[in-house]
């Protein structure tokens, strides 16, 4: 079942419609509900390589629905530490859960100082809003 | 300019009912109400309804319209009877598929031609330019609504008797007068209704009232490739010739028809390139477009719902054609392999839940 519309407000979010979770050096990465919402049922995941690098605001794998593809655009910068097998092998994880067992990778920060630039739940709903 | 986009009779049934809206061949168009992959698999377990009012309907009458028809449609006209349908091409002097369409006989020199809605105006003025004395052709589209109900379930659930495949039968449905057509673009049973415009929102009531689910054009368009139908525009085209995409079962190579010696070359010399279907053997899915190692093409591609894998279709080199052959597809930069299947993809029936 997909998930109800939500941004939690213990989230960043990056006005490309992904989200970050951090927790001290560490960031858990994924896309907001928005996103998993206008694709459709995701059925893949194009997951990057553990040990690679993520760049700020480049695309670090994509996500499909039947009907189309998109790149997802990192939030913050680093080194990818881990992938989640569960949406590689189940891609609708996602819709039925964005900001829980639908996260896409982990990665340990770069620049911690990129958060700064960074919405919270309440100034992305502002750019949801403004669309 | 923006193009102001056409709606069918049921636009505002398929807003009430939370469709997403697209553009599609000029017309605002359905393309998922539930989800693509749910009403997808409401066609292979039970039966759906799909508007396809935007599709154009020509008639073509008069004495000598066999004589036009003939002229101008691959397939042999003559095969079939009053009460029957055709899978037919119109072709260009190339051999080229201009269209490809279902002409039904309504009567001894009465045709129907149910043609694609992005071609509708071409196929017009293709056959009005080529109309003869004693040949009449009408563009009665606008007079038309049409409505795919298809899945194993279908006819079951519309109370109607069954039927042979490429027949039509008029009779009137839930007070609704329809022309029956058992047709479609799934691979599963069912059939096409054509009813007046003015009549379009009260069968579409009464289908979903007997239980058809509301499906949009994803679902549409996995479903034919499942079963490998060529969509025009995509597979087939007036580039492409019937040999090569593997239609030759729909061309009456003994009679004259535009293009067919053009056909009837390449027939005898053998293809260079056949349209083929794959598997994708490692986890992508392939889309229309991309390369294929060796000189081949994409033409089509998507998520199975059935299958949960993804498949395809495109044109490659013979020598790439056969059955079981390895292909690679480059996938936004990187390689994936598929491999050629025999077609259908997907055998209707296969994986029903009865």
């Amino acid at each position: 079942m997909a998930a109800a519309e939500s941004y939690p407000d213990d989230l960043k979010y990056h006005s490309e419609h992904d989200w970050a979770r951090v927790e001290g050096d560490e960031a858990m990465l994924g896309i907001t509900w928005f996103a998993a919402d206008a694709l459709g049922e995701l059925v893949h995941f194009e997951p990057p390589d553990v040990g690679s690098n993520v760049t700020k605001d480049q695309s670090y794998g994509e996500v499909e629905s039947v009907k189309a593809v998109s790149d997802v655009i990192a939030p913050l910068s680093g080194e990818v530490l881990a992938v989640n097998e569960q949406v590689v092998g189940a891609p609708e994880t996602v819709n039925d859960d964005p900001y829980g067992n639908g996260w896409l990778i982990r990665i340990r920060l770069s620049d911690p100082g990129e958060l700064d630039a960074l919405l919270d739940a309440g100034a992305y709903q502002q750019v949801l809003a403004d669309q | 300019m923006p193009e102001t986009l056409l709606h069918t009779p049921l636009h505002d049934r398929h807003v009430e009912l939370g469709a997403r809206m697209v553009p599609f061949a000029g017309w605002e168009m359905p393309v998922q109400y539930a989800g693509v992959i749910p009403e997808h698999r409401a066609v292979r377990t039970d039966a759906g309804v799909f508007d396809v009012s935007h599709m154009g309907e020509l008639e073509v009458e008069g004495p000598r319209a066999p004589e036009l028809l003939q002229g101008a449609l691959s397939n042999d006209l003559d095969r079939i009877s009053i009460g029957e349908a055709q899978y037919t091409l119109l072709t260009n002097e190339d051999g080229g598929i201009v269209d490809d369409l279902i002409a039904y006989r309504a009567g001894e020199c009465s045709y129907l031609l149910v043609v694609n809605a992005a071609n509708r105006e071409i196929d017009y003025a293709w056959l009005k330019e080529r109309e003869i004395n004693g040949s009449d052709v009408r563009d009665v589209s606008d007079d038309c609504g049409l409505l795919a109900v298809q899945g194993p379930r279908a006819i079951e659930r519309l109370g109607l008797p069954p039927a042979p495949a490429f027949t039509y039968a008029e009779t009137v449905l839930d007070g609704v007068e329809v022309m029956v057509n058992r047709t479609g673009y799934t691979g599963e049973d069912g059939c096409e209704l054509l009813c007046m415009i003015e009549d379009a929102v009260r069968l579409w009531d009464a289908v979903l009232e007997r239980g058809a689910v509301p499906c949009g054009l994803g679902a549409r368009d996995t479903l034919r490739l499942e079963v490998c139908y060529p969509l025009h525009g995509n597979d087939i085209g007036p580039e492409t010739d019937a040999i090569s995409a593997g239609l030759g079962w729909a061309c009456a190579l003994d009679k004259d028809f535009e293009g067919v010696e053009v056909l009837r070359g390449v027939k005898a010399e053998g293809p260079d390139r056949r349209l083929v279907a794959f598997v994708m053997q490692d986890k992508a899915i392939p889309r229309p477009g991309m390369p294929i190692e060796g000189g081949g093409e994409v033409t089509s591609g998507s998520h199975s719902p059935m299958l949960e894998v993804g498949i395809g279709m495109g044109y490659v080199p013979v020598a790439q054609a056969s059955p079981g052959t390895e292909l690679t597809i480059d996938v936004r930069g990187r390689p994936r392999r598929a491999r050629v299947v025999k077609k259908p993809i997907y055998k209707p029936g296969t994986k029903r839940e009865d």
